[in-house]
């Protein structure tokens, strides 16, 4: 009892959440999305999604060793950065693809600015970025859905891209993930899966990935058509990497703004960023950039945000 | 003579002008493609530091106070000028490959900022050591990325294949990978800096 009456400087209301807490909540909540990997593109994706845990965990095992910190390998943190690099991969890459991008992102991305809490980008998007920069040959060829002998097909955005027409693919198809993409990012069904369990629990806000979505679509539906307000909207959404982007990637806490008014523009700047490298860029997909981008912009959103201090002008 | 010795060693590695003083970084991030450019890339700028350090320590007491940079400047403009026309001359094909910046050397920070920082101050014998160290320094740098880059982005060492079916990471070949290698040395240079005090 007598803990409950201890006389302490605020905050005086506690949460039971704590970052491994709050870090294996996120793991568990992508795994529906790995499991509807593993049924549309077979199991080659689970060793993918392995082979960059593993790598993840072990690098910070090690950097936490060299540099003499306390180890964080057990909160769950470097986990999450290798099943998203995973995720961000298509499915038929050669297994050190993996192994070299998760490396590079715990080491690079992450510890290189002083380990957990200190990292300016997404380390997972770091990797992923690194990667598609290095060996773009292996990064941009998808396997195509429940043909599990190799045989390639563009993701929906990329044959919009090369202008041809898509009649094949439903909306259903997409919701569903019957399509060719990264791992992680095909099944909106099970992506949402996830995102509503970090909702139920609180972990994360709607203020971006709510705004970073509907920017997206309004200004695909502006602008992305052959006319003016003729864009396709519900295709933009459900197709490529936006759904897991908005839901676990630009919501990591450490690389985006704490204020809601400063996520809220966090989220439009992404979303603004993504359709305008899907419409006019020069890649299919921009989801990523459009992130890492914000990321960056996060120190200046955060000065201009700042909450006024009870009583000061 | 301890004194001049050191003169000599202290641009090569505790006031490296690229890992330490962090000078001249521009030509380093855009010629340090390949070791063979590198290399070329350091000679062109230790002769011109050497060249102009001599000359200026020499008329150091000449030059008026206030005019002293465009007097720097014409004098590394004249040794740069040298080198071009050699470089055009000689090596036709190293310098297509430098390209602009053979000529960007007049304004390099590191020729401008020892003469401003050490030549002018003094005298021949020193200011010559300082200036050959200091392009050792360079040069030595410029290979070291290169070589990592060059590596790492074609599989290549001086145009030679080491390991086979080594994949390029491309990266290493572009600009960014360029900044990549640059800060990560800068890191590893003050780790090293710092452990030893």
């Amino acid at each position: 009892m007598t803990n409950n009456f201890s006389v302490s400087g605020s905050p005086h209301i506690h949460k039971q959440g704590s970052i491994s807490r709050i870090m294996w909540t996120v793991v568990i909540s992508l795994i529906p999305a790995g499991i509807a990997g593993i049924i549309i593109f077979g199991w080659d994706t689970l060793w993918i999604t392995l082979a960059a845990v593993v790598a993840a965990v072990l690098t910070e095992l090690i950097f936490g060793i060299l540099t003499k910190k306390k180890v964080t390998v057990l909160d769950g943190s470097a986990v999450i950065t290798g099943v998203l690099l995973a995720f961000n991969l298509p499915s038929g890459v050669p297994l050190w693809l993996p192994v070299v991008g998760a490396v590079f992102s715990i080491a690079i991305g992450k510890q290189v600015f002083g380990g957990i809490g200190q990292n300016i980008f997404n380390p997972a998007l770091v990797g992923r970025v690194f990667l598609m920069a290095s060996w773009p040959k292996y990064m941009t060829t998808f396997t195509a859905p429940f043909k599990f002998d190799a045989i390639t097909s563009a993701t929906p955005l990329a044959a919009l891209k090369a202008g041809r027409v898509l009649e094949h693919i439903s909306y259903l198809d997409l919701f569903l993930g019957k399509h060719g993409g990264c791992i992680g990012e095909v099944c909106i069904l099970a992506l949402l899966i996830g995102a509503a369990l970090l909702f139920i629990k609180g972990y994360i806000s709607w203020h971006i990935p709510i705004t970073y979505i509907l920017t997206t679509a309004v200004f695909v539906y502006i602008f992305g058509g052959n006319k003016l307000f003729g864009g396709d909207w519900l295709f933009h959404i459900l197709s490529g990497g936006l759904i897991l982007g908005a839901f676990f990637m630009a919501t990591d806490y450490v690389a985006t703004p704490l204020t809601a008014k400063g996520q809220l523009i966090f989220g439009v700047g992404c979303g603004l960023l993504t359709a305008v490298i899907r419409i006019w860029g020069g890649y299919p997909e921009g989801v990523s950039y459009a992130i890492l981008m914000m990321n960056a912009a996060t120190p200046l959103i955060g000065r201009y945000t700042k909450c006024r201090i009870y009583g000061s002008r | 003579m301890k004194n001049l010795i050191k003169e000599f060693t202290k641009g090569i590695i505790k006031e490296n002008p690229t890992f330490v003083l962090a000078l001249g970084l521009c030509p380093t991030l855009a010629v340090s493609v390949s070791v063979a450019n590198a290399i070329g890339m350091g000679l062109a700028a230790t002769f011109v530091l050497l060249g102009s350090s001599i000359i200026i320590s020499w008329v150091r007491n000449f030059i008026p106070a206030k005019i002293r940079i465009p007097c720097f400047i014409v004098i590394i403009a004249t040794f740069v000028t040298v080198t071009e026309l050699c470089l055009k001359a000689y090596s036709p094909v190293l310098d297509r490959a430098l390209g602009i910046y053979v000529p960007l050397i007049v304004v390099n920070c590191i020729v401008l900022g020892r003469a401003e920082a050490f030549a002018c101050k003094n005298n021949l014998s020193r200011s010559f050591l300082d200036g050959l160290g200091m392009g050792d320094g360079f040069t030595l740098a410029l290979v070291l990325i290169s070589a990592i880059r060059e590596f790492l982005g074609s599989g290549q060492l001086l145009g030679h294949t080491l390991i086979e079916g080594f994949e390029p990471v491309f990266v290493f070949g572009m600009p960014s990978g360029a900044l990549l290698v640059i800060g990560l040395l800068l890191g590893f240079f003050n780790f090293l800096k710092n452990k030893k005090i």
